[in-house]
């Protein structure tokens, strides 16, 4: 049985990087006692992937992973009794059961990302910082040179940006999330933050992933869905009576 | 949340936040408003190392046990934060409450090795706490030694106010009572240090007192007041099944050396190698009783979360019922997708039938630990392990599909001749040859043989703790010797031969036989840069020679004198059990070559047996 579950990492969780975290789930399934199905072959390991590898640093309240398991569980206990086991910082809030095959795991289907993003304390430009943020979102391109593993390219990472906002100093952001397309909201931030003649610093921003989505649109529309939105609610017999 | 003791920022720069970080599985969060004692338990290298060690499990599981008591971990900043750390004036803190060190009641160093001892003073340096213990005061921590290393603690009698010489399950009860009362009765420090030295075990460096010959060595060695023990006896815990285990141990986040449940199956060593500091210090043996043992193996499965658990002892193969343990791992645990990883176990139709069950024949490669060449040095060192032994465990190894052999061998002797170190090539090319007797469609390609060869570092209260050892270019000759006969053997082609460097061997001999006044050279060494000695990138030789050159002090004093028998030992105020007269018992038949019945064949009288428990008492009402 194919289940997704959804978890947050908070406070000092974020400074676990993405295989220590998937150590951490390993562990924690043994510890809770969840059967969950493993490979075949030689070195036999848990079948379990995330949807999205979150950065050193940044914090979440909408992380995806799936994983199959061998026993029914409801979503409720598979929920408690992860989080009986878990540490601080790591929360499961929620668990459903997906449909069978490749296409439909999370890691395949993740599409966008939603975001938060704020200063860290003294970090923030002096003056208004804010207002251009609208005009920035407004532009038809935005041409940044970007790093891969060989070299810098420059790349338009406008059509990659869904929406962009600020409240309060609070910056909202839904970008692009996943294999085909991938933006990370901290070059987003750094090209604004140059597009009005700020430089931008290292370690300046506190950035929180809200939400994963996977794109159920036709051809170039775009219909962006939650992640958990895909599954359905696990319940058991016995619960109904 | 808990509020950590370092900025996002300065995490962010740092190799591996997660170090720094606590918040364990398993981690003891306590309230510091309810509790009397504030503990930090400290190994004095990077997380990763310290982490995976079982004593400070064993510590930390025993402390959190008491109420009054809170118990926290802290281990070595690697040098990027460290640098941080300096540069930015934050002090060194605890993992659970992130909370500074110098608030602590104590800090309790874990000495495991040598190479340590410039770490321990960057713990102290960067909590703040004054590195000589003569300049505490009460805003200090107790700072406590205790470890292995604590058997000759004189070379770090400076910057300890106490050592614990022995095991910590039984007396650190009664001090941390007795700190409680002397706070209460607000008493001094020094106090509190003179009633702590009354507690068997307990060693307060600061109430004695050495003197020195016009030669350099010990003239004497006293307490400095009335009432101050003569002698102090190292504590052991004759009844293991009677002590706690850690049986939630911390699970950390990041991947450690040992990442997996560990079992002590027994302390102590029936054997009596002649160089083993382990096998004399941790006497008498003692076995965990089976069903224990299976108890542990499955709560701390439970509460861990391992996918792996592993068997932890001196000469494993010497448990009673280690068949018993091993087939309960193998038929409770192997479904559940558990490896088990074995302990180097003596090679025979036993341990090659378990290990084929638990690895993969091809892959893994069985280790031999002949310690030396010929049969004759092997009687030396009293290895009970003859060519015939290692020949035929090699034969049925092969003939079982593996192919790869690992030999450990140590050079630099006492006794040691030319003929030996050869034979030490000779013997991987017989067990080559082994090999190749095999009909060639029976056994599948070539053999791998590795030979790696240590070099000696006589240790405290072993037989051989009066040898001499060699000047760094006489070392390297030996290992040249074994190198240059390897090439002549036939099988040449499927050994490959690794040594190491010469100059940390010396340093660790200083520091091991060494006396108080190395003080000054550890000092000065760090007050130079070293730090993290035991890595071969950090390790400096220069640092270390200019600490004794500026301290006057001769590292060749240190090391290449054999000692007599009849010299005062720094260490010779310790009472482990076993006696002198033992040691040099087995000094003197080391000479001749004879060799030693292990505990087990029959008692030799080492002195042990006065702990009341044991090996010594097996099979006696």
């Amino acid at each position: 049985m194919k289940v997704r579950i959804k978890f947050s990492k908070l406070g000092s969780m974020k400074f676990i990087g993405h295989l220590d975290l998937m150590r951490y789930f390993q562990k924690a399934m043994r510890r809770a006692g969840i059967d969950v199905a493993f490979t075949e072959g030689l070195s036999p390991h848990m079948i379990m992937s995330f949807a999205s590898p979150l950065g050193v640093g940044l914090t979440s309240e909408g992380e995806y992973m799936d994983l199959e398991l061998g026993t029914l569980l409801s979503s409720q206990e598979l929920t408690d009794a992860l989080n009986r086991v878990g540490c601080e910082g790591i929360l499961v809030t929620g668990a459903w059961q997906i449909p069978e095959g490749k296409a439909n795991k999370a890691m395949t289907l993740v599409a966008a990302a939603d975001y938060t993003l704020r200063f860290r304390r003294g970090y923030a430009p002096k003056g208004d910082w804010q207002s251009g943020i609208s005009h920035f979102f407004a532009s038809d391109s935005i041409r940044v040179w970007k790093k891969t593993k060989k070299s810098e390219k420059e790349v338009d990472i406008r059509p990659m940006i869904y929406r962009m906002s600020v409240q309060s100093g609070t910056v909202s952001l839904q970008l692009a999330a996943g294999s085909a397309a991938n933006l990370k909201p901290e070059l987003v931030m750094d090209a604004y933050l140059e597009s009005i003649g700020e430089e931008p610093k290292p370690f300046a921003y506190e950035i929180h992933r809200c939400e994963l989505y996977a794109d159920l649109g036709q051809e170039s529309r775009r219909r962006l869905v939650p992640l958990s939105e895909l599954g359905k609610e696990m319940v058991r017999e016995a619960e109904h009576g | 949340m808990r509020k950590l003791a370092l900025s996002d920022e300065i995490l962010l720069q740092v190799d591996k936040p997660a170090r720094y970080i606590g918040g364990e599985v398993n981690a003891v969060q306590k309230d510091k408003e309810k509790v009397e004692i504030r503990f930090a338990m400290c190994f004095p290298d990077v997380y990763e190392i310290g982490m995976s060690h079982l004593g400070i499990q064993i510590l930390y599981d025993l402390f959190n046990r008491r109420e009054d008591v809170w118990c926290e971990r802290v281990y070595s900043p690697w040098p990027d934060l460290d640098r941080l750390l300096r540069e930015r004036q934050i002090p060194l803190f605890a993992l659970e409450s992130q909370d500074p060190i110098r608030e602590f009641d104590f800090l309790g160093i874990t000495l495991q090795y040598e190479m340590c001892y410039t770490n321990v003073l960057q713990i102290l340096d960067l909590s703040r706490i004054p590195l000589l213990a003569e300049e505490r005061t009460w805003e200090d921590p107790i700072v406590i030694g205790g470890g292995p290393c604590a058997y000759n603690p004189e070379p770090l009698a400076d910057f300890f106010d106490l050592f614990y010489i022995g095991e910590g399950e039984t007396v650190y009860d009664d001090l941390l009572d007795l700190y409680k009362k002397c706070r209460e009765e607000r008493c001094s420090r020094e106090e509190f240090l003179r009633r702590a030295a009354g507690i068997p075990g307990i060693y307060a460096p600061s109430l004695y007192e050495a003197s020195y010959c016009g030669d350099g060595r010990l003239a004497s060695f006293a307490p400095v007041k009335e009432g101050i023990p003569k002698k102090v006896a190292k504590q052991a815990a004759v009844n293991l099944g009677e002590t706690s285990y850690p049986e939630k141990p911390v699970v950390p986040f990041i991947k450690v050396t040992q990442d997996r449940v560990v079992l002590e199956i027994q302390r102590g060593c029936i054997r009596g190698c002649r160089f083993c500091q382990a096998g004399m210090i941790y006497r008498p043996t003692r076995e965990r009783e089976l069903e224990k043992l299976k108890e542990y193996a499955w709560k701390m499965l439970k509460n861990t979360g391992h996918e792996e658990i592993s068997l932890s002892s001196l000469s494993s193969s010497d448990y009673s019922d280690l068949s018993g343990i091993v087939n309960f791992l193998i038929d409770e645990f192997q479904d559940q997708k558990i490896n088990i990883s074995l302990p180097s176990l003596r090679i025979d139709a036993f341990s090659l039938d378990v290990m084929s069950k638990v690895q993969d024949v091809r892959k893994s490669s069985l280790t031999f630990a002949p310690e030396a060449g010929s049969q004759r040095m092997r009687n030396v060192i009293n290895k009970g392990l003859t060519e015939e032994d290692i020949l035929t465990g090699a034969r049925q190894a092969f003939r079982g599909g593996w192919n790869k052999v690992k030999l450990y061998f140590m050079l630099g002797l006492p006794w040691e001749t030319e003929e030996d170190r050869k034979e030490i090539a000779r013997l991987a090319d017989r067990i080559a040859r082994e090999f190749y007797e095999i009909p060639k469609e029976e056994r599948s390609g070539r053999c791998q043989i590795t030979v790696s060869t240590s070099f000696f570092v006589p240790k405290p209260f072993t037989p051989f703790q009066w040898a001499g050892m060699f000047p760094a270019g006489d070392y390297l000759g030996f290992a040249r010797t074994v190198n240059h006969e390897m090439k002549e053997m036939l099988n040449h082609k499927s050994i490959r031969y690794n040594w190491h460097e010469a100059d940390v061997t010396l340093l660790e001999g200083a520091l091991a036989r060494g006396d108080r006044r190395l003080g000054k050279v550890i000092l000065s060494a760090y007050q130079k840069g070293a730090l993290f000695d035991a890595w071969t990138e950090f390790w400096d030789f220069d640092r270390w020679l200019a600490a004794f050159e500026e301290t006057g002090l001769s590292l060749e004093f240190y090391t290449l004198r054999e000692r007599d028998p009849q010299e005062l030992l720094p260490w010779d105020f310790i009472d482990i059990g076993v006696t002198k007269d033992f040691l040099i018992r087995e000094w003197e038949k080391a000479a001749k070559g004879e060799t030693t019945r292990n505990c087990r064949a029959g008692c030799s009288g080492c002195g042990a047996a006065k702990y009341g428990g044991g090996v010594c008492y097996e099979g006696k009402n």
